[in-house]
């Protein structure tokens, strides 16, 4: 009887790791197709059935993709355009959950909420009016254009607030009477323990800016304004469908980026969305 | 304002900011105000400080979030080609050319079937990994990595790789086909399929995020919940129906909205994919807006079409919220 119960357990567990693995097979497959891919020959590319393991890896394909359009352009442009965005972002919303939190002045939630509202304006209807904006400015094809109109924060105000609103009001306190004044507040208590939520607002912002296609595309005409994303759908108009190779590999290019970033943080990416998500 | 304390009594790590702050007018500090100068700073109490830091996010949410909104107004009752010095006023014509537009007609069952297509194959599929998922089993936290790495992909990248999978004559998509007894079509550019294809590809994409959230959620539940399921009697489908269910149900109506509001600006998958076609099968609202702003330079329909979207993605959300206040008040 308790062994035919263990039998059927174990076969029930033996069912579910095969339905996880099926899972796994069917995300990963496409990673792994694209990283093999990168690898082969054209002639182990063109062929059906198609070649699973690349018999004579080719990293020329790498050279050849970084020759056939401007990357180290791409790369230059999206790291300055994503990192000068992500800094800018994080100071706004630390420093105006901090004054939603903490500063004592009437009015707060009518800020808070001018703050949140913009949650609500799909950057669809942005597009076209603020393309106007910075033509008129000049700033198509710069980094300014590029950065400054996506700089502005709603949901890492929100973030930020929440979590402070979780601060112990103690510890803020005793600081105070320290004698620490606002700036001293954030750099020596508010700051230090709010590390996980600074990492989960990074990851979000920095995968949302690295992959951003449509308000680089509108901002810039020339090619060596294109950051990565629109270089690589560029590598594959003009090297067409002749030599998926080197597409393959500048795919891999653009890709691997952010497939490190989220190796090295999943923890707090799996955490903060998962739970970020739940919380609002 | 003779302020002398400093964070340095609080310990050494303190000391330098004292420098910084010793000209904000603080509240908290408690310090007898000497001069007018003083008198002035402890009544405007935190408001400069606060504007300080609110402000510089402020100006660009205005000028970057709400001022489009109205600037997009104006737009869509002019006829301008985004060039030419001259915008003349047409009033309501954009938005009658909508209406009465064929084609116009087709982008918005193609959004409409995109929106559902996605937002309905990503809460399922999310909820049935989620549910997987969420087993101790041997390894399991490197398969919930896998099923969200292409999430943090870039959408354009991950077309591009997609149309090599895709393709009829040596995409892998093709091997499994064979794999499975028939032929693979050429799904980009079928007039109907390609839609299916379209719609696959972002549901791979993105299925990592609904399948997060619904984990978190799992793990949320009281497992107290399950137990008295399991003594009143109920099998695992029950326990399913009964406790998994109603405790997902917030997060199910926060999934479809935020899911909802991503799909209508799915933009980077399309515009690699198919780029629209064939003709104008995948041509959603966003891509729509896009091609007669920035290829027919058209900025009165692309803004009257902006307008549309807008309110449509408004009313959406709203019966969503209002849908979804009954359905968990009820549970």
């Amino acid at each position: 009887m308790t062994s035919r119960i263990r039998w059927r357990r174990l076969v029930g567990r033996a069912l579910l790791g095969l339905m996880v693995l099926a899972v796994v097979v069917i995300m990963g497959l496409p990673l792994y197709w694209v990283a093999t891919g990168a690898l082969k020959t054209n002639r182990e590319i063109y062929t059906f059935p198609p070649v699973w393991i690349p018999s004579d890896p080719q990293w020329s394909n790498f050279v050849a993709a970084w020759q056939a359009v401007p990357f180290g352009r791409f790369f230059v442009n999206s790291i300055v355009t994503t990192l000068g965005a992500v800094t800018l972002e994080l100071v706004f919303a630390l420093l105006s959950a901090y004054a939603l939190v903490f500063l004592r002045v009437r009015g707060k939630g009518l800020v808070f909420a001018l703050v949140i509202a913009a949650l609500l304006v799909p950057s669809t209807v942005t597009l076209l009016p603020n393309y106007l904006t910075i033509a008129r400015l000049g700033w198509i094809n710069t980094y300014q254009g590029l950065i400054i109109p996506v700089a502005a924060v709603a949901f890492g105000v929100f973030l930020f607030r929440q979590h402070f609103l979780t601060l112990p009001r103690d510890l803020l306190d005793a600081a105070r009477l320290d004698g620490c004044g606002h700036l001293g507040l954030i750099r020596h208590v508010v700051l230090p323990l709010s590390q996980p939520v600074i990492v989960t607002f990074l990851v979000i912002y920095l995968v949302a800016h690295w992959n951003d296609f449509l308000w680089p595309l509108v901002a810039t005409n020339r090619l060596e304004w294109r950051t990565v994303p629109i270089g690589v759908a560029y590598l594959y108009q003009v090297e067409g469908v002749q030599n998926w190779g080197p597409i393959l590999a500048g795919t891999v290019m653009a890709l691997l980026p952010m497939l490190i970033v989220y190796v090295v943080a999943q923890r707090w990416i799996v955490k903060g969305i998962g739970g970020g998500a739940l919380k609002g | 304002m003779g302020r002398d304390v400093g964070c340095a009594s609080g310990g050494s790590r303190m000391h330098r900011s004292v420098t910084v702050i010793e000209e904000r007018p603080t509240v908290g500090a408690a310090v007898k105000p000497r001069t007018a100068v003083g008198r002035l700073a402890r009544w405007l109490g935190d408001w400069p400080l606060f504007l300080l830091f609110v402000a510089p996010n402020l100006v660009l949410l205005a000028v970057f979030t709400y001022w489009p909104l109205v600037y997009n107004a104006y737009l869509s009752v002019m006829q301008w080609d985004l060039i030419g010095p001259v915008k003349i006023y047409v009033g309501l014509e954009n938005y009658r050319f909508l209406l009465e537009d064929s084609e116009f007609r087709e982008v918005v069952r193609n959004t409409a079937l995109f929106t559902l297509g996605t937002v309905g194959g990503t809460i399922v599929l999310g909820l049935l990994f989620a549910l997987l998922l969420d087993q101790q089993l041997r390894g399991i936290s490197l398969a919930r990595g896998v099923v969200f790495a292409p999430y943090v992909l870039s959408g354009a990248a991950v077309a591009v790789f997609w149309v090599n999978m895709l393709n009829p004559r040596f995409g892998v998509v093709a091997q499994v086909a064979s794999w499975l007894g028939t032929v693979s079509p050429d799904w980009l550019n079928h007039p109907r399929l390609a839609m299916v294809a379209v719609i696959l590809v972002y549901i791979w994409k993105n299925v990592g995020f609904t399948t997060i959230v619904y984990l978190a959620g799992l793990q949320r539940i009281p497992k107290e919940l399950y137990e008295a399921a399991t003594v009143d009697g109920a099998g695992m489908l029950e326990r399913f129906r009964f406790v998994t269910m109603p405790q997902l149900g917030p997060i199910t109506l926060f999934l479809v909205v935020v899911s909802t509001i991503s799909s209508f600006q799915a933009f980077d998958l399309i515009k690699v994919l198919t780029d629209g076609g064939p003709v104008n099968a995948t041509t959603t609202l966003l891509f729509y807006i896009w091609e007669q702003g920035f290829v027919a330079f058209n900025a009165g329909r692309a803004a009257a079409a902006a307008v549309v979207l807008f309110a449509l993605l408004a009313v959406i959300s709203l019966l969503q919220v209002r849908i979804g206040e009954r359905r968990v008040s009820y549970d």
